[in-house]
């Protein structure tokens, strides 16, 4: 097997007839045999349990679940819009030159992902024990306690709370826009509001939608923390009903089975929607 | 005499400790294109981004067509001009920056109506048709429709032109327009620049192209170590450098 041609060094063949042997990949067989196991003693074990199916299948539809499916949507794409308009507020406003307005918005950010966002619904439900009326001095104002409906209650603590994370996602998205963006657009005269609006948000956001996707399939679980201050969301409505009949581990399966096909709908969306803002970025030819 | 479009007056510019500029003063006269040459650090952009009040010079004044830039003098004080008066200063200029800076999420027909939509508030219709028009100035009609990656450098460069060109400056600046492209790019962005400064256009252009410099320039001023170190003519400058850094600076470029 010796290359014959003249000028190339001796001793080193060639191989290129010489067929690859298949390897044995004992680690897969191994795992696979593990999982195999665990999985087996999981069905015996969900077989012997006194799991109902037949309860599950029948709770799975009925309407009291489906308006908590509904609920915890609502709440879902509230909590979520109110946490992108103060998030996309509170970034702009980190990043301004304005020492009182980057100040505040550092306070906000602080205040809110300090503290623990259960206890921020609770303090927004109970407002009626320090605050009996709310409004605004002069023009309108009611009683603390018709207006803080679980509702309400649901939707500023956890858009409030979401703000401020979003807030942070949102100043990554636009320190990640090259400054030369900035120059450019103030090069032809445009002022910082227009300049944000229309050269530096759509490209932050290109950065900021795929951990803003994350948030929100966060944020549809987040919701079921709602149940505490007696918001019908699908988790309450679940908890409700177990305890009339008891049924708890099929009632916790029911709602365990709608969260998981929301967010399995919600990926493919995420994925569209970064493609959408992805205009301009990778595209193709040159 | 002329009254000079651009008179700068004493300018010094100072980055935490390190002298950009100092004591700079120029005069460029209407339809003049002026050629700034120099080493690298010497001070060229600064100048010119304090032309664009881009950056603010420490001291000294730069007048644009009569108008002091950035700043009004109201008895013994100057007091800043608000953000909104200096972005109308600055429709009198147009900048073209070393890398395009174009927008990335518009094509380029966008990104020359831009200006024209958001700044001027002209009609969809009417910015268009200007902004098309600007297009096949620049040579680039038929890429309307692309997006900024999906040109090559030299087109990204004229399409930067033109966006320039929509808002009606004065006086355009050109930060090494070429400096960022292939070998092969550089001429057609030059023509461009060429048939601007044919038009009439007052230019200040930072380069190394010096063949460029001395077929355009009216006047060359060569810079170095943050300051003018000699001016005039190009054939003067460029052919007949009286000043010795002027010399060295010219025979290691020309090699
Ligand atoms: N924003 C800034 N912060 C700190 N230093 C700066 C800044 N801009 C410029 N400088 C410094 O000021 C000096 C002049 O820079 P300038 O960019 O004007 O030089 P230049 O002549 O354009 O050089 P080049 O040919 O490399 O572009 C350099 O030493 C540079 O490091
Ligand atoms: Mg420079």
């Amino acid at each position: 097997m010796m290359d014959a041609r003249p000028g190339l060094a001796p001793g080193f063949p060639d191989i290129s007839a010489i067929p690859v042997a298949r390897r044995t990949y004992y680690g897969r067989w191994f795992a696979a045999a593990v999982i195999i196991l665990v999985l087996l003693a999981l069905a015996r074990a969900f077989a012997h349990g006194q799991i109902a199916w037949g309860v599950v299948g029948t709770f799975l539809t009925v309407p009291v679940i489906l308006t908590g499916l509904v609920n915890t949507l609502v709440m879902s794409v509230l909590a979520m819009a109110l946490g992108t308009v103060l998030g996309v507020v509170a970034a702009v406003m980190r990043l301004s030159p304005n020492p009182v307005l980057s100040g505040s918005s550092a306070f906000y950010v602080w205040l809110f992902r300090g503290t623990p966002v259960i206890l921020q619904l609770l303090l927004w439900f109970n407002l009626a024990l320090v605050f009996p009326t709310i409004g605004i001095p002069g023009i309108w104002s009611g009683r603390a306690v018709d207006i803080m409906t679980p509702f309400l209650s649901a939707l500023l603590g956890l858009g409030i709370n979401q703000g401020a994370y979003t807030s942070e996602i949102v100043r990554a998205g636009i320190l990640s826009v090259d400054a030369g963006q900035h120059e450019a657009a103030q090069a032809i005269g445009m002022g910082r509001i227009a300049t944000l609006r229309r050269i530096i948000l759509p490209q932050a956001m290109r950065v900021v939608i795929p951990p803003l996707g994350n948030e929100f399939i966060s944020m549809i679980k987040t919701t079921s923390l709602a149940s505490v201050i007696q918001y019908p969301e699908i988790l309450h409505n679940a908890e409700n009903i177990y305890y009339a009949n008891s049924r708890v581990i099929e009632l916790l399966i029911v709602a365990g089975f709608w969260y998981l096909v929301v967010v399995s709908i919600l990926s493919p969306l995420q994925h569209l929607l970064e493609r959408r803002f992805a205009r301009g970025a990778q595209v193709h030819g040159r | 005499m002329t009254a000079p479009l651009v008179a700068i007056r004493h300018v010094s510019k100072t980055f935490s400790g390190h002298r950009a500029l100092q004591d700079v003063s120029l005069d460029v006269l209407p339809g003049k294109v002026v050629c700034l040459i120099g080493g690298s650090g010497s001070g060229k952009t600064t100048l010119l981004r304090c032309v664009n009040q881009l950056t603010r010079p420490d001291t000294g004044g730069i007048w644009l067509d009569g108008e002091l830039l950035g700043v009004r003098q109201a008895g013994d004080k100057l007091h800043r001009l608000t953000d909104r008066e200096i972005a109308r200063q600055r429709l009198k200029t147009g900048m073209v920056f070393q890398r395009f800076n174009l927008f990335p999420h518009m094509t380029a027909l966008g990104n020359v109506m831009e200006g024209l939509v958001q700044v001027q508030k002209r009609g969809r219709a009417l910015a268009e048709a200007e902004a098309q028009a600007l297009l096949a100035r620049v040579g680039l009609a038929e890429k309307a429709g692309n997006y900024p990656a999906q040109l090559s450098g030299g087109q990204q460069q004229r399409v930067a032109i033109a966006r320039a060109l929509a808002m009606k400056p004065k006086l355009m600046l050109f930060d090494e327009p070429t400096s960022a492209l292939d070998p092969e790019l550089v001429g057609e962005v030059l023509a461009v620049m060429r048939e601007l400064a044919r038009s009439g256009m007052t230019m200040i252009v930072v380069t190394h192209e010096l063949a460029f410099a001395r077929e355009v320039a009216d006047h060359v001023v060569f810079m170095d170590r943050a300051t003018i170190v000699e001016q005039g003519s190009a054939e003067q400058v460029l052919t007949a450098p009286r000043e010795r850094r002027t010399q060295d600076f010219l025979s290691a470029v020309l090699g």
